[in-house]
């Protein structure tokens, strides 16, 4: 076994260590350098000018929209989206009759998982084009046909600035639950159906059973839905620079973070100032993922 | 004792019984009020989720006087001839046979050589073993973005090399591939390590035994081992790699010839094209054509689509 092993090892590491490197870890290194210069991309060398860009960010009032804009998905994305899949996801697995003491799933629920998971499966890309159509502002579009059918005004989904930033989260919503239904169905199916049974005996209601019973076992899975759907706030780039008017409109009412350095870069060319947002992002993603596993350690309860 | 202990359990058991057929009236009520209840939420969430879609398909088949008609009305023909509009002259059977190259080859690349490295990191010591398997996790803390606009200098640096550059650079999509696989290694490499490390070993020392080499032994008994692990992750990667935009959006810019694209931003340029020709039912036709096969390939894979997206949820 030892013969030729190092050999081996070093054949086997070369390719993906060369391409990690070139196309991923360099990138990085070059961002953080960046960050303190003024490159603009077309000449050759740059000047290295310290903070200034991350001065200059402070006073950035359209970057602050886009911190404010990422924070209020942070919170809003998580807790709408476990709030619906854990909803839904107990009925699915809980909400039937009971058949002899025990709770059994509703009717239909694998059809139901089938159809929840499918917007997993479509391009973010996609779905923004979907959208742009159904929440037209005209009376062409899906909804506001029907709205003005009801006898109101239209809802400019994605024109009032007031309400474009929702609508931005309620599609990320119609995309994500899905998978959050999957996910805390197969952790509902693990817990053993005699704690059920020994609450109901005990008088539980459905809804005790689901605050004391399905969601504290269910701890762990919520918790890890909360770090996806966290880091997923994040991004939103493809709906942002789709779905919205004007890449981040109307004026600056839903641009991200991700948004902004894709527009200084490849936009107006202002590379290190680009590079410095992506750091404040870094700096900003790495916190948050900190922080969630920091507040919600806790003993796990082992079943 | 054994009589005693069938006693017992069937003792529980009929107390159990008792104890059910004890439960009042009013809870069955309740029960069934929330059943109901819950029958609703859930048929309004798949209304919710299939109505855009079908919608959609609707729109599709109408023309531009049906669609600036009524909404919700339904199309008077099926007017097949969109989808040869959208297919050809909007471009999407380029973009998506474009889509299909990239993703073919770069998920079988990401497989491979994610699943070479994370082999040797996992069942090998050597010196600097932990170095490179953490150099390449710490690829997971970090935002795309970051790194986007140093990696658009990268893929151009690497289109001037010599007999290469033309295959590699931006704009093409042997570059995409590259780049794609390169973004996908952190995450394979954690998986797939997790897995080649509960993999016993006692068949690997036979396979030794039998005078096979570390080559033939991964290929041959290690990878054909692995097998469920590397579908989960070979799905993971493909329908991540199938929707990504933000990197095709900087690495395949150029406007003037979109022979490279992939279907993400096809169809959001298509988006755009479609108010300037005003040719809205190539759009619809356009986002069913794009929609419809994932929607086919789901409905055949959907139990391994299903536990291959969340695998990586769950630890």
């Amino acid at each position: 076994m030892r013969h030729g092993r190092y050999p081996f090892v070093a054949g086997f590491l070369t390719i993906p260590v060369v391409l990690y490197v070139l196309y991923v870890i360099w990138p990085y290194a070059q961002a953080f350098f960046y960050a303190f210069t003024d490159w603009h991309g077309i000449s050759a060398k740059q000047n290295f000018i310290g903070f200034a860009n991350f001065t200059k960010l402070f006073h950035d009032k359209v970057f602050w929209k886009a911190v404010e804009h990422n924070i209020m998905l942070l919170l809003a994305l998580p807790l709408i989206t476990v709030a619906i899949a854990l909803f839904l996801s107990f009925m699915l697995n809980q909400g039937g009759r009971s058949r002899s003491g025990a709770t059994a799933g509703i009717w239909g629920s694998k059809v139901y998982r089938v159809v929840f998971f499918l917007p997993q499966v479509l391009a973010l890309a996609v779905i923004a084009v979907l959208f742009q159509q159904i929440l037209r502002p005209d009376n062409y579009g899906a909804i506001n046909s029907i709205v003005q059918g009801l006898g109101f005004g239209s809802i400019g989904f994605l024109t009032n600035p007031t309400i474009a930033m929702w609508t931005i989260i309620g599609v990320l919503v119609w995309q994500s639950v899905g998978f959050y239904v999957v996910l805390f169905s197969a952790g509902m199916a693990n817990i053993p159906s005699d704690i059920y049974e020994a609450a109901e005996i005990d008088g539980a209601t459905r809804i005790t059973l689901f605050f004391k019973v399905t969601l504290p076992l269910l701890f762990d899975t919520v918790q890890v839905a909360g770090v996806y759907l966290g880091i997923a706030a994040f991004d939103a780039f493809a709906l942002v620079n789709i779905l919205s008017v004007d890449n981040g409109g109307p004026d600056g009412a839903t641009t991200v973070l991700a948004n902004e350095i894709y527009r200084n870069a490849f936009v107006y060319s202002r590379f290190g100032y680009a590079s410095a947002m992506g750091v404040v992002l870094f700096v900003l993603t790495l916190t948050f993922a900190i922080l969630t596993l920091r507040l919600t350690r806790r003993e796990s309860i082992e079943y | 004792m054994t009589t005693n202990t069938q006693n017992l359990s069937t003792g529980t058991s009929t107390a159990r019984r008792v104890a059910v057929r004890a439960v009042p009236k009013r809870r069955k009520s309740e029960v069934g009020l929330l059943s109901v209840l819950g029958q609703i939420a859930l048929l309004v969430w798949a209304l919710i989720i299939l109505g855009p879609i079908l919608w959609t398909l609707l729109a599709s088949f109408k023309n531009n006087t049906e669609i600036f008609g009524s909404a919700w009305s339904l199309p008077t023909t099926l007017r097949w001839a969109n989808y040869s509009r959208a297919w050809s002259q909007a471009h999407v059977g380029t973009y998506f046979i474009n889509s299909v190259i990239v993703v073919a080859l770069s998920t079988f690349g990401t497989m491979l050589f994610g699943s070479m490295a994370a082999y040797v990191l996992a069942r090998y010591k050597f010196i600097g073993n932990r170095t490179i398997y953490y150099f390449f996790i710490a690829g997971l803390a970090f935002p795309v973005f970051l790194a986007l606009s140093p990696l658009f200098f990268v893929v151009k640096q690497t289109g001037t090399l010599p007999l290469v550059g033309q295959f590699i650079g931006l704009n093409t999509r042997g570059g995409l591939i590259l780049v794609y696989i390169a973004y996908s290694l952190p995450f394979t490499v954690f998986f797939m390590a997790a897995f080649f490390k509960t993999l016993p070993t006692s068949v690997a020392e036979a396979a030794v035994i039998d005078g096979a080499s570390h080559t033939m032994l991964f290929f041959r008994v290690m990878l054909p081992m692995a097998r469920s692990g590397l579908v989960s992750i070979g799905i993971f990667n493909i329908v991540g790699q199938w929707a990504q935009y933000n990197i095709p959006v900087v690495l395949m810019s150029d406007t003037t010839d979109k022979s490279k694209w992939v279907l993400t931003q096809g169809i959001a340029d298509i988006s755009v094209q479609a108010g300037y020709h005003s040719d809205w039912p190539a759009l619809f036709a356009a986002l069913i054509l794009s929609i419809l096969p994932m929607i086919a390939i789901y409905a055949v894979f959907q139990r391994q689509i299903q536990s291959g997206l969340t695998a990586g949820a769950v630890k």
